[in-house]
């Protein structure tokens, strides 16, 4: 090997490992913490598990440890059909939401991608600006707005749409009124970036060969733009499924959503174990999604070359 | 005490984050800097802000104070270890157990020179926690009861007292208010006991059917009830978002207070029910691993002086645990019959042990169904 190959070949090799440390650093290093304490129980101790390992432990006294895990967390799922409630009522409040979510922003993209440069940038800029704020504030304002004597009631009592209070607050619908406001322009943004590279001669075609806008939008733009449809939606229902702090300030107190389920046994029971057995599932099925995703962007790639 | 929901909440999540970060960081520069500190975790609304002040004047000690709103939370971080907090505020129940758990250490009492000035009785009920009460001392003490908006009250029961669970265990009461809004503390601890107590069982019972049947009765109220929350009542009773609500004596006063304040012609009232209800302590104790124990005997003690807790429970209407601070404390606090109950009320007031993890798990489940119905 030359040497000049060889050095770009390291060079290569450095960029691919940043973002593998990364992964490893942030991401399996936590999971398999998790993962531990998932096949540990619960005790009333400091740390509340066992066993715990230590930096001190000699060879024997591991593998005595590592005869205590099991996976007795995991079988306590099929025990009580609250874990699986809890996980039908989270992906179904997120599927609505995201389907929402997509439904507001495509317009909004749409009209991003067709300004002009110039109104463009501010545009964004004013789809990015709500994140100058806390997220938690902008929560907790929904709540003046939506609450029974809040704005949004006052203010259609006022103008006589309603004559009692709409009842909103603390509330699924005021959940995914949450998540549609919180994750728009992680919708937003994929949806615009893939409407704005499309090539609008085709646009111009389609109408030179008869078709009505409303046509050349669902036989053009709308399929070309699948891939940011796609990647807004997952970037919207990924988090939302595992949302804690939205169901909190805006449900209801019967809203079962899994964030809640997972706190209740981290905080409630002290059952640091179940808790950490119920992530690794809900990280799994959400694994699935992903995969999906992955997929169409492969194939997606293979079809360009 | 013009604090509102969203500081609230920061504090909160801030409390679950930061914390931990900034005492180390503050322990690093202490080289630096011979400023001295102390880290308290209290619940919020729960103290004088000025106390806090008047702490730092006298002992150059400064005060890093965060707060919390669920004994869970708190649990949670001290079994985790290393919290860097010097002095934290556990209910007696959850004490015992940390104590248990190996949380706390034992103070020392000749650093705590009022010691001599706490209130004979209430520490004896403390005992049942804290054998001996090596570790702790009260803090406050309360009741769980009714708060309600008086106007909406009237309108619905007239001139009928609102003195008695039937009010929220019977349906057809509490059905009347669903209009109105109400909010039950989502504290399992509270509810259950009260429950068991109304039906004429043992309040400090672990038997799971004990414990079913009080959920059954508990799950009656979900129809009828806005919110399960233990601190969003306070701000939501004084807006008149809500009308009645399960509540905590000197929180339901503080709403009270702050509809006053607002001068919005919102009245609230808190009653102990006659059937006799829960009394709550909350305990001043230090973690094993606290980073600065001197500062935090010293402000302990400070909390402790007659005249401080006198202020702290004027300002938050909770009853404190210092028997000479009654001289100082406001009048009104004072002669108010749900803060310092009577003899015969005391007598009807019950208290409860911890439940053990595997009767906690029943109780977060029935809990859970009380509040989902599933």
């Amino acid at each position: 090997m030359r040497p000049a190959s060889k050095a770009r070949s390291r060079r290569n090799w450095l960029v691919i490992a940043v973002p593998y440390g990364w992964l490893l650093l942030f991401f399996l290093a936590p999971f398999a913490l998790v993962l531990k304490i998932s096949l540990s129980q619960s005790a009333l101790s400091l740390p509340p598990y066992a066993p715990v390992f230590d930096w001190s432990d000699d060879f024997r006294a591991i593998v005595e440890k590592l005869q205590a895990l099991s996976f007795e967390s995991f079988a306590g799922f099929f025990n009580d059909s609250l874990y699986v409630d809890s996980y039908v009522s989270s992906v179904v409040i997120a599927a609505i939401a995201t389907l929402l979510t997509l439904v507001v922003a495509y317009p909004f993209a749409l009209a991003i991608a067709r300004s002009s440069p110039k109104v463009r940038t501010i545009l964004i800029g004013l789809a990015i600006a709500p994140f100058w704020t806390s997220f938690l504030i902008r929560v907790y304002a929904w709540i003046t707005i939506l609450k029974d004597e809040g704005l949004l009631n006052h203010f259609l009592m006022r103008i006589g749409l309603i004559d009692a209070p709409l009842g909103i607050f603390a509330t699924n619908t005021a959940i995914v009124i949450g998540i549609v406001y919180s994750y728009l322009p992680f919708m937003l943004l994929p949806l615009y970036a893939a409407i704005e590279g499309q090539d609008q001669a085709l646009l111009e075609a389609a109408a030179d060969l008869g078709a009505s806008p409303w046509r050349a939008f669902l036989r053009i733009t709308l399929p070309l733009s699948m891939r940011g449809i796609i990647a807004g939606s997952l970037l919207v229902f990924i988090p939302a499924v595992g949302e804690f702090v939205i169901p909190d300030l805006l449900g209801g107190s019967d809203t079962l959503m899994i964030g809640r389920t997972l706190w209740n046994d981290f905080f409630v029971n002290r059952d640091w174990p179940a808790a950490s057995a119920a992530a690794i599932v809900l990280l799994i099925l959400l694994v699935g999604p992903l995969l999906v995703y992955e997929r169409v962007q492969l194939r997606d790639e293979k079809v360009r070359a | 005490m013009a604090r509102t929901h969203s500081l609230k909440f920061l504090a909160l999540v801030g409390a679950l984050a930061l914390p931990a970060a900034s005492a180390s960081a503050q322990q690093q520069q202490k080289p630096a800097a011979p400023e001295r500190t102390v880290n308290v975790f209290n619940w919020s609304d729960y103290i004088d802000p000025k106390v806090l002040e008047d702490f730092t004047h006298e002992t150059g000690i400064k005060v890093i104070y965060d707060t919390y709103d669920s004994n869970e939370m708190l649990e949670t971080r001290l079994l985790a270890g290393k919290t860097g907090y010097d002095v934290v505020v556990p209910s007696a129940t959850f004490l015992a157990r940390q104590i248990k758990a190996g949380v706390y250490q034992k103070l020392d009492k000749s650093k705590l020179t009022n010691i001599k000035s706490l209130w004979p009785d209430i520490m004896a009920r403390l005992a049942k926690y804290d054998p001996g009460n090596e570790y702790a001392v009260d803090y406050m003490w309360f009741t769980t009861g009714i708060a309600y908006n008086v106007q909406r009250a009237k309108e619905r029961f007239g001139n009928k007292p609102l003195d008695t669970w039937d009010i929220v265990f019977r349906p057809e009461n509490l059905k009347k208010f669903a209009d109105c809004g109400v909010y039950v503390l989502d504290s399992p601890e509270d509810l259950f006991s009260i429950a068991l107590n109304y039906m004429k069982l043992n309040p400090d019972s672990k038997n799971p059917n004990d414990l079913r049947r009080a959920a059954d009765l508990l799950g009656g109220m979900r129809r009828y009830v806005k919110k399960f929350h233990s601190s969003e009542y306070i701000n939501a009773l004084a807006n008149g978002d809500i009308c009645l609500a399960i509540g905590w004596a000197g929180d339901s006063f503080q709403a009270r207070n702050r509809a006053r304040e607002a001068n919005n012609g919102i009245e609230i009232n808190y009653v102990i029910p006659r059937e006799g209800t829960l009394m709550s302590m909350d305990t001043l104790a230090m973690p094993k691993d606290a980073p600065h124990p001197e500062e935090g005997l010293k402000f302990i003690d400070f909390l402790m002086r007659p005249e401080v807790a006198a202020r702290n429970t004027s300002i938050t209407n909770f009853a404190n645990g210092v028997i000479t601070s009654r001289d100082f404390v406001d009048k009104d606090v004072l002669g108010n019959k749900s803060v310092y109950p009577d003899q015969a009320t005391m007598a009807r007031l019950f208290t409860v042990t911890g439940y053990d993890q595997a009767v906690q798990k029943i109780v977060t489940r029935e809990w859970t169904r009380v509040k989902t119905g599933k």
